[in-house]
């Protein structure tokens, strides 16, 4: 089903980002970047449990099972989140791009026929948009108001992250009928707002989107076929729940 | 050369060495943030109190982290942030301007608070003497 097969990827994407970026708490740089980036992770998990549940109609799945139980080619997460964290830079960079993405996201599925998905994005928008506007913040003073080595660090970054970000974007089987629906209005819609959102922000920072020959390196996540990345994350989150997958919490 | 391994695997993956062969170098003087103050507003048309500080490179940044840190649990409409600096603050040792304050009840509204029943009493006096 066409509703389905988006809820889990918008549940994967949010799980596997909000895990990775809890990989910073208490590591963060200085104390106030800690709380704030993990509260910001907290909320992806939030948002992945919302919709799991959801899911939990179609699948029999409880978000639990959903989460911790499935093999690395049933996740149906882009590539992208699941990179390990790498330096600050990396991540920050990550942060901007795919939030940016989930905002834009989340503003359409405001007005989705899917009206649990509908009712979501209603509630959570706000939240996001704390999101991208802490990405936003940093991305500009890092790579505008910072030192050059600041800048090209934050240019590498961009170099990195922007192949692997066209991924989120990657087209699934039910592009078509999730339009025809009124319940997304597709990838390539979404894609066309963020190039503008992201422009926007990548101008004031005086970073340039780097030139790409190939626009589907970053592709593959939402067909289950993932980096090596992707399963010792897995076997790290779900430690504690396989050790037994029963115990009430 | 042997690294730091902890029971928690994000230090592990760091890779940080046991020892140093030179210390790290000292940071420099004055390479830090600045503070800012954080006010919030809990409801319209009430005031911004102040809640705290924090660190930042920039009112902006420090916005972002004033919310996570003074917003994320209670309700709060809105936010400011003001550079400690652009604080004026006065002497504490001026605190003894304020030290007579408490004796002029004159200025203070609940000093006129049970001016009615002073009235009342007034008038019922000068009745008894009328009478």
């Amino acid at each position: 089903m066409a509703i389905q097969n988006l809820l889990l990827r918008m549940a994967d994407d949010a799980l596997i980002i909000g895990h990775r970026n809890s990989e910073w708490t208490g590591l963060g740089p200085i104390l106030e970047e800690d709380i704030a980036f993990s509260s910001i992770a907290q909320d992806k998990i939030g948002h992945s449990l919302a919709l799991f549940t959801m899911l939990q109609e179609f699948t029999g799945l409880t978000p639990e099972q959903a989460a911790f139980s499935r093999n690395a080619q049933d996740y149906t997460n882009c590539q992208l989140v699941e990179y390990p964290i790498g330096g600050y830079d990396f991540s920050l960079m990550r942060h901007f791009l795919f939030d940016t993405a989930e905002l834009l996201r989340y503003q359409l599925l405001r007005d989705s026929s899917f009206e649990p998905l509908a009712k979501l994005a209603k509630k959570v928008v706000g939240e996001i948009k704390y999101h991208v506007f802490h990405a936003n913040t940093w991305v500009v003073q890092l790579s505008a108001q910072g030192t050059e080595e600041s800048h090209s660090i934050m240019q590498q970054a961009l170099n990195t992250c922007y192949p692997l970000a066209l991924g989120i974007f990657e087209p699934s089987k039910v592009e078509q009928e999730l339009v025809d629906t009124n319940i997304f209005l597709g990838e390539k819609h979404l894609q066309n707002l963020w190039q503008d959102s992201i422009k926007e922000t990548l101008q004031k920072a005086g970073l340039i989107l780097p030139s790409l020959t190939d626009e589907t390196v970053g592709y593959g996540g939402r067909y289950g076929y993932h980096t090596e990345y992707l399963q010792p994350l897995l076997d790290e989150m779900t430690e504690v729940y396989r050790l037994d997958p029963t115990a009430e919490w | 050369m042997p690294i730091i391994t902890s029971l928690d695997p994000r230090i592990t993956r760091l890779g940080i060495p046991e020892h140093f062969d030179t210390p790290p170098s000292a940071k420099e003087e004055l390479d830090q943030f600045q503070t800012f103050e954080v006010f919030c507003r809990e409801k319209t048309g009430a005031h911004h109190v102040h809640v705290g500080s924090v660190h930042a490179p920039s009112p902006e940044i420090a916005l972002s982290f004033a919310k996570e840190q003074y917003g994320r649990r209670g309700k709060v409409l809105n936010m400011w942030v003001v550079k400690t600096a652009d604080v004026y603050v006065m002497d504490e040792q001026d605190a003894d301007m304020f030290e007579t304050a408490g004796e002029k009840g004159y200025r203070d509204v609940v000093d006129y608070a049970r001016v009615r029943d002073r009235i009342d009493a007034f008038k019922q006096k000068q009745q008894t003497i009328l009478e």
